[in-house]
């Protein structure tokens, strides 16, 4: 079984198919301690080397493109206003004015209270990236600390599920998790999970933030991971953008190698989003390699493989710039915000 | 007992550092008879960009200098400069062929340019900017502002120019707030190097001036469309093929970039080219109520 849209699945229930219906903590933790430990040196190692190759101008054309497109546009400050959500969504639904050729990003990420702004400036635009339209995701559950008791989480995803964000981007409970209690992460995911259900039955997809500068070890990451995938995630996703170290590519490598293994056993396809912290085309370039090397080219639809960030697409348009017209572009040429 | 000689590697420099060619490229520095004198790395498109990134991130914080404090910098670029006189003349009657005479010549009217170059930096504002006259209470001023980053290339000529054309193109441009990216001399970049030795040992923030060694027909191009330049100095440029650096106006029209034409040896130094890279601001402000 094969399949390609990894929604719809009830919470839990890969859990309960992996490790049977008798779903305790105990049958948890003995999974995810007993998955084999992260040789770091050859991870870092196998990183440094995919991002060592040499791409040529054609494969960069392309490159370029399905950076934008699998972007999610993206605003997460206290200082957001609506018009800053306007400006953003103009931005997300004609990155570069000069070219009308360039493709809409995926998705824009704000907070949840931003979510009927952004649906609003969105209009008939809002939709299927699929489809060339452009997705409203929700940042929810407390984020970015995820500090707030469940029925805090769960309101908060509610509420822009309601508002109409199709994709909820949660974090896990880091101290929760850190403290080894895998059960209390694993229910608050599906209960989150449960939250993204639309009255007609039909799920927000679910990212889950592992949040990995704040697991401190690849270990951690890789259980976090297989937690993640195991209480229902949709995406799983490296980081808020609010701890440093954000994104790195040895742990987005790492990632998605429970994500290949995942698919190995069940035939599923889970995403993956990096982000914060990749600002230049040339890294974001680097990602798009270790995801066709690790996963395979089939990933890098705005259903598998997503890049989180606010900068990047400037940086990526001014390459754009650059090979369109064959001369070096400025960031008086791309907007502001 | 005898010893090996241990040559100097000139590299590139740009945004305070000293990098050699990403291409990997160099060519063959020589005296005027042919002999060998050292290899210089050969800048590619990519250095020049690299460089533009580096003059844009060292802009602001350099314009935001008082201009008291840039002219003490410029000044003591001038001392760095008579510390360091013998290295210079070596590699100038070296390179250029002449006499020790003539070359310590050439140093001398290098470091005295920097001083008087780096006297201007708090004065050509009053010469250039105003107070105008307005019918109301409050004031309207005209200052001048720095045009940004500026690419420029150095005169080329084999005799006479190696280190004062660089000095006499760079000086004027940054005194007043500009960020430069500069193409050396390209057969006698030598001293261009070392001068951006002394610049990094200097007060000069990195990034302030940024010195590309190779070809301007190569280089020029490049920097003339790069849409992230401001200005364009092309007093080099009168020895490229004749007439393309008509086809460098061409291209840095594109993005109304401002171009001072080709000039023939060291430009002589002047107001002119100070304010040639300088826009005027005019503002309004309120008188005190005291």
């Amino acid at each position: 079984m094969t399949i390609d849209h990894p929604v719809a699945l009830a919470p839990a229930d890969r859990a309960v198919r992996l490790l049977g219906g008798d779903l305790t903590e105990k049958a948890l933790r003995l999974h995810l301690e007993g998955l084999a430990g992260v040789d770091a040196v050859g991870l870092e190692q196998r990183a440094a080397g995919l991002a060592t190759r040499s791409i040529k101008t054609s494969s960069k054309a392309w490159a370029l493109d399905t950076i934008i497109r699998t972007c999610d546009l993206t605003t997460l400050e206290g200082a957001d206003t609506p018009g800053k959500v306007r400006s953003l969504v103009a931005k997300a639904v004609t990155p570069d004015a000069s070219d009308p050729t360039t493709p809409r990003v995926a998705a824009v990420c704000v907070y949840g209270d931003m979510v009927p702004y952004a649906v609003e400036a969105l209009g008939a635009l809002h939709g299927d990236p699929d489809a060339g339209l452009v997705s409203v995701a929700a940042v929810a559950t407390a984020f970015p600390s995820g500090r707030a008791s469940l029925d805090i989480k769960l309101a908060d995803t509610r509420e822009a599920v309601a508002a109409g964000a199709d994709e909820i981007d949660m974090v896990i409970d880091r101290g929760a998790f850190l403290s080894g209690r895998y059960g209390l992460v694993f229910d608050q995911i599906v209960a989150v999970k449960e939250a993204c259900r639309r009255p007609d039955g039909s799920y927000a997809h679910l990212k889950v933030i592992l949040e990995t500068g704040e697991l401190v070890t690849y270990d951690n990451v890789r259980r976090a991971s297989w937690l993640a995938i195991l209480a229902g995630a949709d995406f799983i996703k490296t980081s808020t953008g609010k701890v440093s170290p954000a994104a790195t590519l040895p742990v987005t490598l790492l990632m998605l190698e429970v994500i290949r293994d995942w698919h190995r056993l069940t035939g599923e396809k889970v995403g993956m989003k990096p982000a914060g912290g990749i600002r230049a085309s040339k890294d974001a370039v680097r990602y798009l390699v270790t995801v066709a090397e690790t996963v395979g080219e089939e990933w890098l639809t705005p259903h598998l493989w997503r890049f989180g960030a606010s900068s990047l697409v400037n940086d990526v348009l001014l390459q754009r710039q650059k090979l369109r017209t064959g001369h070096y572009s400025g960031p008086d040429y791309v907007t502001v915000d | 007992m005898s010893r090996l000689t241990v040559p100097k590697t000139y590299k590139l420099a740009i945004g305070g550092a000293f990098p050699r060619s990403e291409s990997g490229r160099t060519y063959v520095v020589t005296t005027p008879k042919g002999e060998f004198l050292a290899n210089a790395s050969l800048a590619s498109r990519k250095d020049a960009r690299d460089a533009v990134v580096a003059a844009r991130a060292a802009q602001a914080k350099w314009a935001g200098a008082t201009a008291y404090n840039r002219g003490q910098v410029l000044y003591r670029i001038a001392e760095l400069l008579e510390g360091r006189r013998a290295q210079f003349v070596d590699e100038i009657s070296r390179s250029e062929g002449v006499s020790a005479a003539a070359a310590g010549a050439q140093v001398d009217a290098t470091i005295d340019l920097w001083v008087w170059y780096a006297g201007w930096a708090d004065k050509y504002a009053q010469v250039v900017g105003n107070g105008n006259p307005v019918a109301g209470p409050y004031f309207n001023l005209s200052v001048p502002d720095p045009t940004g980053v500026v690419a420029a290339i150095a005169p080329q000529e084999r005799e006479g120019v190696s280190l004062l054309g660089l000095a006499a193109v760079v000086a004027p441009i940054v005194l007043t707030g500009n960020t430069v990216v500069v193409v050396a001399n390209e057969d006698a970049p030598l001293s261009a190097i070392s001068l951006a030795e002394v610049l990094a040992t200097s007060d000069v923030p990195g990034g302030v001036v940024n010195v590309l060694t190779g070809s301007p027909a190569e280089l020029a191009p490049w920097l003339a469309s790069h849409a992230d330049v401001n200005a364009l100095d092309l007093a080099g440029a009168g020895v490229l093929a004749s007439g393309s650096w008509v086809d460098l106006q061409l291209a840095a029209a594109e993005t109304l970039k401002r171009v001072l034409p080709p000039v023939s040896g060291a430009p002589v130094p002047s107001l002119d080219r100070i304010t040639a890279f300088v826009e005027t601001k005019t503002v309004w402000h309120t008188k005190a109520m005291l």
